[in-house]
C-alpha cells in the first residue's frame, strides 16, 4: 500500500449510518465528518445512544444484519473503503485496522491459550512462521507491561485478571502494526486504578508505533489523558469538534457547556456550587426535533430561529486553533459565564444524632474444599475474608460514602446491611437493635422500612413484567403507609413527582423507559416507605454524565427533604468528594482510610487513597496530578496478604512489616483514621496529589 | 418524550385492557410466516373440535357403509370426504371427533404438567441447596427412563383411562419442565428487583409467582407449543398400543391400530387419514413454536 505523509489515514465525510427495525429506518448517524492524520489521537465523546460505537463498526465496515451505510465516504489512506471488495475489507481488518472493545473476557476466545490466540495474528495477516509469531507476541506482551510473558502465552483468557486481559487485548491489536487503532470505551469495564495504568499505555504505544487513534468514550477527563484531538457528539452528529485544549478551555457548543456542567469538578461542591444537569434527554433517532437537535434541551434555545433548518457545522475562528468547529447559530452570542446556568446554592444539612452504628462487623464466606487431598491434609475449610473489622457510624441526614474498587467488599457490606447475608462477628446496631445477625425474613416490620436501598444497574432494578406504578405501590402496601388504594394511588403520583418524572410513567413498563428514568423509579420506590437510612450501591456508575449528574443532585434533594441518612457505595471518587460528608476508604475486605470528606482527600493520605486519587481522570486541564501507577493485582481474597492488604501493591511500603503484621489504625485528627504502618508525620508530609495550576498547561 | 415538564402533573389515561394487550402481542406473530402458518393449522384444528357436533358430517361411531374409498357417495347423499372404515364408519367424522379428545386431553395434561414442572422448578431454583439437590435428583431419575415405557407401565397399572393419560404425561413431562424453570429462576433470582422484595419482607411465594414467574414466560410460552405437540404423539402412541382413551369413542392412535391391518390388504386410508391428522396437528404446533421463538428473538 503506498503510503503518502501527507494523506491522512482516516478521511470520513457525510456518512450517514442507519438501523433498520420493526420502527422502520433508525438514521443513527447523520452526516459524520471525521478526518484522522498519521500519529494523530482524537477523541469521541458524547452520551449512550449518539451513534459514537456506530460510527466504530461502520469504520469496519461491520454493521450487522440490520445495518447499513446509506451515504458518504470512508477513505482509508486515501482509498475509498466502499470500492474495496468484501476480500479486501476483511483483510484489512485486524491488520490495518484493530478495534479495542469494551469488555476484553468477550473480546478473547476463552477456549484458546493466549499465545495461541497472539500468534494466530502474525500467523494470518503476515504469514509469519511459528517461531517468528511467538517471538513477535512475545515482544509485544513485553511492550504492553505484562510482567512473565512467557508464564502468560501459555495461561487462559479466564486465569489473568480484567486489566491483564486488556493488555493482552491491545498486544493483539497492535502485533499487525495497524495504521488505526479504533477503541470503543477500553477501560470502562476496568477500575480506576487499573484504568489508569491502561490508559497512559495506550497513549504511549501510539506515540511508540505512530498509530492513530479512535479513542471512543464518554469520559471527558479521559479525553484529556490521551487525545489530542476531539469531537463531540450528539444525536447521531458532531457538534463540536477542535484541539482538545480549545474545546476544555473555550467550548463553544451549549451541549458541551451542559456536558462540563455536569461531571463533579475537585472544587465543585454540593451546597455552594450543586451541579447542574442537562435538563430533558437525548431524543430517540426517529423523533428528532426539527433544526437543531439540542434544541429542546438547550438554554439559549431561539424559536424560529434554531428549529427551523439543519444547522451546519462552521469554523469557529481563533488563532489558536483553526480545527475548531461547531455546529450552533448562536455560538458567538454566548458568553462564556452565562453557558451553563448558576444553580442556587443550598443549606447544608444538619447532621443528627447517630441512626446507624458499625462495630467490627466481619462477613467470612466459608469455601469448603471436597478434594480428597484437602480432606487428607485437613484444610477442607478456608474463608474468603469479604469484609474485616467494619466499624463507622452515621447520622441522621448525613451521606457517608464507602468506595473502594471491585472485590473490596463494598457490596458485602451492603447485603449485611440489609439482612441478604448475616455478619459473621461484630454488631450492626440500627437505633437500639443488633440487625448484624437478623436475616431479613425475620426483621420486623419497622426495621425493614428504615433501611431500603437503591441498586446499581437500571435494567435490573426494576422487574421487567410489572408497571412502574405497581412497583411503587407495591412499597406503600407492604409497609402500610396507606392503605385506601386511591390514597395509594395519590402517593405513587406524588412520589413520581418527587423524581420529576410524569405521572403518566405510572402505568409504564419498564422497558418503555431510559436508563436514568429507571434509577429515578428505583430511588421513587426505596423512598416509597419513607426510610430513616437509604443505601445507594452504585446508583450512578451505570448512567451518562449528564443522567448521573440529574440523578445525583436529586438523591440529595430527596435525602435534604425527608432527612435521611444516605450510605453512598461507589468508586467514583469525583461523584463521592462532591457529595458525601465523610468517607471510608475499603480494600481487600477492610477500612484503610476513614474521616471527613475534606480530610480524606487531602494528606495524610493512606497510600492507597493517594493512589485512587491519582488514578481518578480529571476534566480539567488546569488540575494537576501527581502520577502514581500501581503495579500488580488486586490479590485474592481467598488468600489475603498476611499483614496491610494493600502490601502486595504499595508504592510506599516500609518493609517487611507491612507484609507481616496487620496495621493499627492511626488518627490523623478527630475522627479522621489511618490504618497504615507508616508514621503518621511522614504521611502529613505527602504532597497533595490533586493541585490546581496557576498557568494553563500548553 | 422531550418536553416532559409539560404533562408533569395530568392523571394519566385508562391503560388497555389486558386482553388487548395480548392481542397486540399475538399480532406480532404475523412477522413470522412459518409462525402464521402453525398458527393456522392450530386454529382449524381447535374450531373443528369445538364445534364436532355441528361441523361432523356423520355420528362418529355409527356403523354406515363398510370399506368405502374416499370419495364414495354416501347412501343419504353425502359424500364420505375420507372415506369410512372397517365398520362402516366415517373417518372424517371419526378424525374431527378424535380432535376433540386429542385436544382436551393434550391441553388438560400439558397445563396440569406445567403447574407441577412450574412449581418444582421455582421452589429448586430460588431456594437452592438441598431442595434443589433433592428435586433435581428426582427429576433427572425420571428422565433417565425411556419415556415411552414410563407411560406403557403407568397406563398398564392403572389402566387406560383419560385421567390417567394425564397422570402420565404429567409425571413424565414435569421434569423437564421443572428444568427450564429452574434454570431461569437461578437468573432472575440474582437480579436486583428480587433482592428489593426480599428487603420488604415479601414472602418467598409472593416473589416466586409475582416477580419471577412472569418473567419466565417467554420460554415456556415457546416450551408449551412444543410440549403440546409432544403430548399429542403421545396420547396417539397410546391409542396405538391400545393404552388410550377406552373404544368405542374415536381416537386417532386407536383408529390406526383398529385398521392397520387392512393397509396392506388394498384400504390403507383407513390409516394413513388419523395418521396424517396426527402428523398435520403435531406439525401445526411445533411451527407455532418455531414462529414465537422467531418473533421473540427479533427486537
Amino acid at each position: 500500500m503506498s503510503e503518502n505523509a501527507d494523506t491522512p489515514v482516516l478521511e470520513i465525510a457525510d456518512l450517514r449510518l442507519s438501523y433498520y427495525t420493526r420502527a422502520g429506518e433508525i438514521p443513527a448517524v447523520m452526516d459524520f465528518s471525521l478526518t484522522i492524520g498519521k500519529g494523530e489521537s482524537v477523541g469521541l465523546v458524547g452520551e449512550s445512544g449518539c451513534g459514537k460505537s456506530t460510527v466504530a463498526n461502520g469504520i469496519m465496515r461491520y454493521m450487522g444484519k440490520n445495518g447499513d451505510i446509506v451515504g458518504g465516504t470512508i477513505k482509508f489512506q486515501g482509498r475509498d473503503m466502499a470500492e474495496m471488495s468484501e476480500e479486501e475489507v476483511r483483510r484489512m481488518r485486524g491488520k490495518d485496522i484493530a478495534m479495542i472493545y469494551q469488555e476484553p473476557m468477550a473480546a478473547l476466545n476463552p477456549a484458546l491459550s493466549i499465545g495461541e490466540q497472539l500468534c494466530e495474528v502474525t500467523i494470518v495477516h503476515e504469514a509469519a512462521s511459528e517461531a517468528e509469531a511467538n517471538a513477535r507476541a512475545l515482544e509485544m506482551l513485553d511492550s504492553v507491561d505484562i510482567p512473565d510473558p512467557q508464564r502468560l502465552m501459555d495461561s487462559y483468557p479466564h486465569q489473568i485478571s480484567g486489566g491483564q486481559q486488556q493488555r493482552v487485548v491491545i498486544a493483539m491489536a497492535l502485533l499487525s502494526k495497524p495504521a488505526l487503532l479504533l477503541l470503543d470505551e477500553p477501560t470502562t469495564a476496568l477500575d480506576v486504578t487499573v484504568e489508569a495504568g491502561i490508559v497512559e499505555l495506550i497513549a504511549e504505544l501510539s506515540r511508540k508505533y505512530e498509530t492513530s487513534l479512535l479513542y471512543i468514550s464518554h469520559n471527558l477527563g479521559l479525553m484529556l489523558e490521551v487525545c489530542d484531538r476531539i469531537c463531540v457528539m450528539y444525536s447521531g452528529e458532531v457538534v463540536e469538534e477542535g484541539h482538545i485544549d480549545s474545546i476544555f478551555e473555550w467550548p463553544k457548543h451549549p451541549y458541551t457547556h451542559g456536558l462540563f456542567g455536569c461531571i463533579p469538578l475537585p472544587h465543585a461542591d454540593k451546597n455552594a456550587r450543586p451541579l447542574c444537569a442537562i435538563p430533558g434527554q437525548l431524543p430517540l433517532p426517529h423523533e428528532r426535533p426539527e433544526g437543531c437537535y439540542f434544541g429542546p434541551r438547550c438554554s439559549f434555545f431561539e424559536a424560529g430561529r434554531c428549529d427551523r433548518d439543519l444547522i451546519p457545522i462552521e469554523e469557529v475562528f481563533t488563532d489558536d486553533d483553526p480545527g475548531h468547529r461547531v455546529r450552533c447559530l448562536r455560538w458567538n452570542e454566548i458568553e462564556p459565564g452565562d453557558a451553563v446556568p448558576k444553580t442556587d446554592s443550598r443549606d447544608a444539612i444538619e447532621v443528627g444524632d447517630i441512626v446507624l452504628e458499625i462495630d467490627g462487623m466481619r462477613k467470612y464466606y466459608e469455601v469448603r474444599d471436597t478434594s480428597l487431598a484437602a480432606m487428607i491434609s485437613g484444610k477442607g475449610v478456608t474463608h474468603v475474608k469479604a469484609n474485616e473489622a467494619i466499624s463507622f457510624s452515621a447520622g441522621e441526614g448525613e451521606t457517608v460514602a464507602i468506595v473502594g474498587e471491585s472485590g473490596c467488599g463494598k457490596s458485602t457490606f451492603a447485603k449485611v446491611l440489609m439482612g441478604l447475608e448475616e455478619a459473621t462477628e461484630g454488631e450492626i446496631r440500627l437505633g437500639d437493635t443488633n440487625i448484624a445477625n437478623l436475616p431479613v425474613r425475620e426483621r420486623t416490620q419497622e426495621q425493614l422500612r428504615s433501611l431500603q436501598m437503591v441498586f446499581q444497574n437500571p435494567n435490573d432494578t426494576l422487574n421487567p413484567s410489572l408497571t412502574v406504578g405497581d412497583q411503587i405501590s407495591r412499597v406503600i402496601k407492604r409497609f402500610g403507609i396507606e392503605s385506601d388504594p386511591a390514597k395509594i394511588q395519590d402517593r405513587v403520583f406524588a412520589l413520581l413527582d418527587t423524581v420529576k418524572l410524569p405521572r403518566e410513567f405510572a402505568r409504564r413498563k419498564p422497558r418503555q423507559l431510559s436508563g436514568g428514568q429507571k434509577q429515578r423509579i428505583g430511588i421513587a420506590r426505596a423512598f416509597a416507605g419513607e426510610p430513616k437510612t437509604v443505601i445507594a450501591d452504585e446508583p450512578i456508575s451505570a448512567l451518562d454524565v449528564s443522567v448521573a449528574a440529574a440523578v445525583t443532585e436529586l438523591l440529595m434533594d430527596i435525602q435534604r427533604e425527608f432527612k435521611t441518612t444516605l450510605l453512598f457505595i461507589s468508586h467514583d471518587l469525583s461523584a463521592v468528594r462532591y457529595l458525601a460528608d465523610r468517607v471510608v476508604v475499603m480494600y481487600l475486605g477492610q477500612i484503610m482510610e476513614r474521616g471527613f470528606t475534606n480530610d480524606v482527600f487531602a494528606p495524610p493520605y493512606h497510600p492507597y487513597t493517594e493512589a485512587l486519587l491519582s488514578a481518578v481522570p480529571i476534566a480539567d486541564p488546569k488540575v494537576e496530578k501527581r502520577r502514581i501507577v500501581l503495579e500488580g493485582s488486586l490479590p485474592s481474597a481467598l488468600n489475603p496478604p498476611k499483614g496491610c492488604p494493600f502490601a502486595t501493591r504499595c508504592p510506599r511500603k516500609i518493609g517487611d512489616i507491612c507484609d507481616n503484621e496487620v496495621p493499627p489504625e492511626q488518627n490523623a485528627s478527630a475522627r479522621h483514621a489511618i490504618a497504615c504502618h507508616i508514621p503518621m508525620a511522614e504521611l502529613s508530609e505527602v504532597a497533595p496529589v490533586i493541585s490546581l495550576a496557576e498557568e494553563v498547561p500548553a | 418524550m422531550n418536553d416532559v415538564s409539560a404533562h408533569l402533573n395530568e392523571t394519566p389515561a385508562k391503560p388497555d385492557p389486558l386482553w388487548k394487550r395480548w392481542a397486540k402481542a399475538a399480532l406480532l406473530l404475523r412477522e413470522s410466516r412459518v409462525g402464521m402458518v402453525g398458527a393456522g393449522i392450530v386454529v382449524i384444528f381447535v374450531l373443528l373440535a369445538i364445534f364436532a357436533p355441528v361441523v361432523a358430517p356423520y355420528d362418529p361411531n355409527l356403523p354406515i357403509l363398510p370399506m368405502a374409498y374416499p370419495g364414495t357417495a354416501a347412501p343419504d347423499g353425502g359424500i364420505f370426504l375420507l372415506g369410512t372404515d372397517h365398520l362402516g364408519r366415517d373417518i372424517l367424522s371419526r378424525i374431527i371427533w378424535g380432535g376433540q379428545r386429542v385436544l382436551f386431553y393434550a391441553t388438560l395434561a400439558t397445563c396440569s404438567a406445567y403447574v407441577v414442572g412450574i412449581v418444582m422448578g421455582l421452589v429448586a431454583g430460588y431456594f437452592k441447596g438441598w431442595v434443589d439437590e433433592a428435586l433435581s435428583f428426582v427429576a433427572n431419575v425420571i428422565l433417565s427412563f425411556p419415556i415411552m415405557v414410563l407411560y406403557v407401565l403407568i397406563i398398564a397399572k392403572f389402566g387406560a383411562s383419560g385421567l390417567n393419560i394425564v397422570f402420565a404425561v404429567v409425571f413424565a413431562s414435569s421434569p423437564g419442565i421443572m428444568r427450564i424453570v429452574r434454570g431461569v429462576t437461578l437468573d432472575i433470582a440474582t437480579r436486583d428487583y428480587i433482592a428489593a422484595a426480599q428487603t420488604r419482607g415479601e414472602s418467598p411465594w409472593y416473589i416466586m409467582l409475582v416477580e419471577i414467574l412472569p418473567n419466565a414466560k417467554g420460554p415456556l410460552i415457546v416450551d408449551f407449543c412444543l410440549r403440546m405437540g409432544y403430548t399429542t404423539i403421545t396420547i396417539g402412541a397410546l391409542g396405538f398400543l391400545g393404552l388410550g382413551l377406552p373404544p368405542p369413542d374415536p381416537d386417532w392412535g386407536g383408529m390406526i391400530t383398529d385398521t392397520r391391518a387392512f393397509v396392506t390388504g388394498g384400504f390403507p386410508h383407513m390409516a394413513i387419514m388419523p395418521a396424517c391428522a396426527v402428523s398435520l396437528l403435531v406439525l401445526g404446533f411445533n411451527l407455532l413454536a418455531d414462529g414465537l421463538r422467531e418473533v421473540s428473538l427479533r427486537d
